[in-house]
């Protein structure tokens, strides 16, 4: 197969970026996108030129890390998958592929296509914990969680951080992030205490980070790697009136 | 764990505050459109206005409606307002664009287009609100009479662009509404699934019944069908 | 100290295991541990190089103590570690099956899993911690599996015959580390933690004989920076990379253990790799890494390769589909050979197996190193939906990669490197023969022995973070007390530093023709072949001559671009695979050094009808490698291993 790539080239964080062109043959259709990239670095490597910069570890759709913006979607064409799992049967021979970074204020970008999503780990800190020092757990059996509970609570702790929902969103919003977090600990009898000051400051940490609000477009969920819903929205939503309306 | 001060300026300032108040004052409007369709379909009787001008003359006269309706001005203004700081936060947060996005793969373009719609729907208000409720205000205050209203109607919609713009601000309406009615819901936080269907149902046939209801009145007496 | 009666001191190396009976041995040393009051802790800084799930924990716990300190992880969250990739699950010796279960079963299991070379004492010890550890995690929110009961739900794993593995969908792993990176965010977010992220660990910094700091380069902006810190502990992970093709993530690499070598602290095991049974195949060359389909696969799906050659070769050629291969056709060969365990049979078992059907010539993908793992009977006996309930991330992951659907036609596996046991060797308190240098987690070579249960790594990474260096590491600093911040300028650390920095000049400066993968990729062959599933004294002898040769090569024709300032991951990458160099030479030396089979270490001079024949007479023990010099010989050291609590016996699944 044989692709044009339009790729995002920026030096650095206050660099001027351009879109650069890269003419690539050769390729197998069951390489994924990130070994596609890997192929035209080492030509470019040969060539004595920069390669290409960009995040990516486990390359198989948990650790979060991989972020492009393919063909003008988050994580591109594939629906529900990372862009380490992106395969290029995907697209047809000859196609024309824009790669970017994620784009938003609160991610800058490192360097090409890599961000700092620092923002992500500054709202955990902010709340997205149960505060359980080590050792004072009580056996994990006295606390039973009503098992449609439990499975709710994985559905939204299964977010992997990519940040794919910022990206997509057309006002870099990160509340489907944040929801998916305040939604594992609201629907889980560990997470009570803490529930109405968590909801309060990683909503506060999320502002203050420069991300956009949320004006239910949906794009997060229909971009998001692990389908994390947008009911989660709805409960971190209800969560913060309750916090600051109704809690005392 | 960095405390937020639970204060009502902290709730408004946030993200969630603004969608919330996003939320709140467009059900508010729509519960006000539903007043507002309702009391203009009586132009439908065709009986020259006569019971049209009995509730107009109601909604202008009750002390209790009049109150109310400093709660509709409002309620449009914090919409509004509120709106573009929406609009504000959102642009900044993304400074650099995408040269390239394909967004239709992922949302709606009208879920995407709000302030935009908005802006239009702004801009038709100005309009809509200078050919009746202005000047009908404006002579109430000055001479304490109301005008005819009906007969206003009956001129104004007899000129064929004054008819296409209240078409084209319903068609914004019924765009804004499309996404506004679900979108309000969820903001608050009422998202269910034993009741989403519900609120999509509804939502649907409300932004498709109350624009068309309201674009059939100016075409309805553009055509003589109504006098 | 704990009182050491029987502590064991040879060789140079001093295990400090505390004395009394195997099940008693934690508690003593718990109670005899030196403590630091709290005005102390917060003058005492601790260094935490890794933020898996051993790191992450271990600098949360310490935080939460009191001491003040620094944690690094090269990725740009410490979320990202490659602990997230665990899918199958943790074990504990809860027993909320009442199946049986135990502590002392889950230490019986772990020392035998693990063919007899790890140290009871540690792994005693392990199962006992393994109780807290799901408390811990449970009361942190971690979302486990659950019954409609709303108690946790268990399921066997890996061929044991307990049901003690708790698991969060095919998640565990990430769920886990979450737990622990929340706790640590927690820290962070209190200020107890000072978070370098995208930061590399370049060099320990030892000043008399004790780890006094590290030198760290931010990725970034490519400057070396000086950290001062009273301890150091290692939760680096493990070096399955060094095979190039692995189910490790991209950057998993062995550089801070190695530098940590250099500087003292001996290599325990390098040789010991664990091959996982169950990886999707090599597609190609441009492969960049392997991808594991959970070791759980196995309870349903049933191992097979086509009983003759010729059909084998029809399914290579695509002249015929597995479909074609009629029943009395097909070698369920796990389970025709062990007929007890079957398809559950430990990993370096079933990976032998496979190896050996392959090299029989019935491989059944187009490279010829391939088996199918067929769901037709299960499929026959649940019904297609509960298979695909029961797999739910697993099957779409697979078709994702390979186009194929496991439901409509069996998949396709080959053994991959998944593990190292081997590691830095650290004594009881987990310290390594560098005092003040920790090694935790995968990079330690502690408690898996030769072989790794399923499900054991999490248990131990979080064993060692929340319950072990807590107090072990304490007994250390509270010697610690009066020991003021080292400047930064002292002449170790500038040295440390000039070093580190002009490794990273010398690497730009060769601009010589090969990229820095092809090197890499190179070492990978070379491994995998000869210090693979199956290895020879022959082969061996001749890897260490490659490996010598390809250290020459790298050093006078690897290619780097771009500069020393800047964000470039490519001079990263050449760091680490020239340490992958070096230690490849170790893995081959230990290899070759042990003259008998055992576990994932399987040396074809040692077998009987094909089975490991262990040689416990005179290698019951841990082998740790001195690093004597570049262009030395390294030095071993045993550790002689002493088993009092399970009865040394050949380890068969028949
Ligand atoms: C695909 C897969 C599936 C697995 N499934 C299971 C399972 O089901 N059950 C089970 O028990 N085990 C499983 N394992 C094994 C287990 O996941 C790992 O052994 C364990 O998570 C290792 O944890 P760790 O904390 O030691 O290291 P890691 O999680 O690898 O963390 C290493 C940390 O060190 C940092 N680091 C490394 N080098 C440097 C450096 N030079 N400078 C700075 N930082 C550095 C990294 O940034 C990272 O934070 C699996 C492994 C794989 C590969
Ligand atoms: S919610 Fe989805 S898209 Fe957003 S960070 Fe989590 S996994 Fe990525
Ligand atoms: S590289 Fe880990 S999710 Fe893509």
């Amino acid at each position: 197969m044989k692709f044009k790539l339009k790729v995002w080239r920026q030096a650095n964080q206050n660099a001027q970026g351009k879109l650069v062109d890269y003419d690539i043959d050769g390729i197998n259709a069951d390489m994924s996108f990130l070994e596609m990239v890997d192929v035209l670095n080492d030509k470019l490597i040969k060539k004595g030129e920069d390669p290409i910069a960009f995040d990516h570890d486990c390359r198989e759709g948990i650790c979060g890390m991989c972020s492009m913006y393919i063909s003008g979607r988050a994580h591109g064409p594939q629906h529900a998958a990372t862009t380490c799992q992106l395969y290029m049967r995907k697209f047809k021979d000859g196609d024309t592929i824009y790669v970017e970074p994620w784009r938003a204020r609160a991610f800058p970008i490192v360097k090409d296509l890599a961000v700092d999503r620092g923002a992500f780990d500054r709202i955990i800190a902010a709340g997205g914990f149960v505060s359980v020092n080590t050792g004072q757990a009580q056996d994990a059996n006295n606390l039973p969680v009503e098992k449609a509970f439990a499975e709710k609570a994985m559905d939204a702790a299964a977010c992997i951080g990519c940040g794919a929902c910022v990206a997509a969103c057309k006002n870099a919003s990160a509340m489907l992030f944040v929801s998916a977090k305040v939604s594992q600990m609201a629907l889980l009898p560990q997470g009570q205490p803490e529930r109405t000051r968590r909801a309060l400051a990683m909503v506060a940490q999320m502002d203050a980070e420069g991300f956009g609000n949320c004006t239910n477009t949906g794009a997060c969920e229909a971009e998001c790697p692990k389908e994390i819903s947008l009911t989660n929205i709805a409960r971190l939503n209800r969560e913060y009136i309750n916090a600051s309306v109704i809690a005392e | 764990m960095a405390t937020a001060a639970k204060s009502n300026s902290v709730f408004f300032k946030s993200s969630i505050g603004k969608k919330v108040v996003m939320g709140l004052t467009g059900l508010f409007l729509i519960s006000f459109l539903i007043i507002h369709a309702t009391i203009n379909a009586m132009i439908f009787y065709n009986d020259g206005g006569v019971t049209f001008s009995h509730w107009g003359h109601f909604m202008g006269t009750n002390p209790i409606i009049r109150t109310l309706e400093i709660g509709l001005v409002a309620g449009f203004i914090l919409h509004i307002v509120d709106g573009l700081m929406l609009w504000k936060q959102n642009h900044d947060a993304r400074p650099t664009k995408y040269a390239y996005s394909n967004a239709n793969a992922n949302s709606k373009w009208y879920s995407r287009s709000m302030g935009l719609l908005g802006t239009l729907l702004l801009i038709f208000l100005v309009i809509h609100t200078s050919h009746f409720w202005i000047p009908n205000r404006a002579n109430q205050f000055i001479h304490g009479e109301e005008l005819n209203l009906y007969q206003m109607m009956l001129d104004i919609f007899q000129v064929w662009y004054i008819v296409l713009i209240y078409v084209l601000g319903c068609v914004s309406l019924f765009w804004h509404l499309l996404h506004g009615f679900k979108s309000a819901f969820q903001s608050l936080g009422l998202n269910h699934t034993k009741y989403n269907k519900t609120i999509d149902i509804v939502g649907t046939a409300f932004s498709i019944v109350v624009p068309l209801l309201f674009a059939s009145m100016p075409l309805v007496i553009f055509f003589g069908l109504i006098r | 100290m704990a009182e050491e009666s029987n502590q064991t001191i040879t060789d140079g190396l001093n295990s400090k295991i505390p004395g009394g009976p195997v099940g008693d041995k934690w508690t003593t040393y718990k109670r005899n541990v030196k403590l630091v009051n709290p005005a102390n802790k917060r003058k005492i800084e601790v260094i935490v190089v890794g933020t898996g799930l051993a790191g992450a924990s271990a600098a949360a716990s310490l935080a939460e103590l009191g001491y003040k300190v620094k944690a690094f992880c090269f990725q740009d969250s410490p979320r990202r570690a490659h602990s997230i990739a665990a899918q199958g699950g943790i074990n504990s010796a809860k027993n909320y099956k009442n199946d049986g279960d135990s502590v002392f079963r889950l230490f019986y299991d772990t020392v035998k899993g693990g063919d007899f070379r790890a140290r009871e004492a540690n792994v005693h010890r392990l199962a006992e911690v393994s109780v807290n550890i799901i408390d811990q995690c449970v009361a942190q929110g971690v979302p486990f599996a659950r019954e409609y009961g709303g108690l946790l739900d268990n399921r066997s794993f890996g061929g044991a015959q307990v049901s003690r593995t708790f698991y969060a969908r095919g998640q565990t792993g990430q769920q886990l580390l979450l737990g622990a990176y929340q706790a640590l965010e927690r820290q962070i977010g209190l200020g107890n933690v000072e978070m370098f992220t995208r930061h590399e660990m370049a060099e320990v910094v030892t000043i008399d004989g004790k780890a006094r700091g590290i030198i760290a380069k931010n990725l970034i902006t490519g400057a070396f920076e000086k950290h001062f810190g009273h301890a150091v502990l290692l939760a680096t992970g493990g070096y399955g990379n060094v095979f190039f093709l692995s189910t490790n993530a991209m950057g998993s690499n062995v550089t801070a253990a190695w530098k940590a070598h250099k500087k003292g602290a001996f290599f325990g095991n390098p040789c010991y790799t664990q091959i996982h049974p169950t990886c999707i195949p090599v597609s190609g060359d441009y492969q960049s890494k392997l991808t594991l389909m959970s070791e759980s696969l196995r309870n349903d799906g049933r191992v097979w390769v086509p009983k003759t050659k010729e059909d084998a070769k029809a399914i290579r050629e695509g002249k015929k589909r597995a479909e074609d291969i009629k029943e009395e056709d097909r070698d369920y060969y796990l389970e025709r050979k062990y007929p007890s365990y079957g398809n559950l049979s430990p990993r370096d078992i079933a990976s032998r197996a496979a190896k050996e059907a392959c090299d029989d010539g019935r491989g059944i993908v187009a490279s010829g190193f391939g088996v199918f793992l067929d769901f037709a009977d299960a499929i026959k006996r649940l019904g297609v939906d509960v298979v695909k309930a029961r797999y739910g991330e697993l099957f779409p992951m697979y078709q994702n990669i390979t186009n194929e659907d496991p439901l409509k036609t069996p998949m396709k596996i080959y053994p991959a490197v998944h593990y190292t046991m081997g590691g830095l060797w650290v004594d009881y308190e987990l310290q390594t023969s560098v005092q003040g240098l920790y090694a935790l987690g995968e990079a330690n070579f502690s408690d898996h022995g030769a072989n790794r249960l399923g499900a054991s790594a999490l248990m131990q990474g979080l064993a060692d973070g929340y319950f072990v260096a807590p107090y072990t590491v304490g007994n250390y600093l509270a010697g610690e007390i009066f020991t003021k911040a080292i400047d930064l300028n002292h002449p170790a650390f500038v040295e440390a530093e000039k070093s580190a920095s002009d490794r990273q000049k010398t690497l730009l400066g060769i601009k010589g023709k090969r990229s820095v993968d092809d090197f890499h990729k190179a070492l990978g062959h070379i491994m995998w072949e000869y210090c693979g599933m199956a290895r020879s004294a022959e082969g061996l002898t001749k890897a260490r001559k490659l490996l010598q040769d390809l250290r020459k090569e790298f050093w006078s024709d690897v290619l780097v671009p771009g500069g020393l300032n800047e964000f470039n991951p490519e001079l990263d990458k050449a760091g680490r695979v020239a340490d992958f160099i070096e230690l490849g030479e170790l893995m081959v030396v230990d290899a070759l050094n042990r003259n008998e089979s055992c576990g994932g270490h399987f040396r074809v001079e040692y077998q009987d009808e094909g089975e490991a024949k262990r040689d416990d007479e005179n290698y019951a023990y841990v082998a740790a490698w001195e690093f004597k010099g570049m262009d030395a010989d390294p030095q071993l050291h045993k550790e002689p291993l002493q088993f009092d609590n399970v009865k040394l016996a050949v380890r068969s699944y028949k």
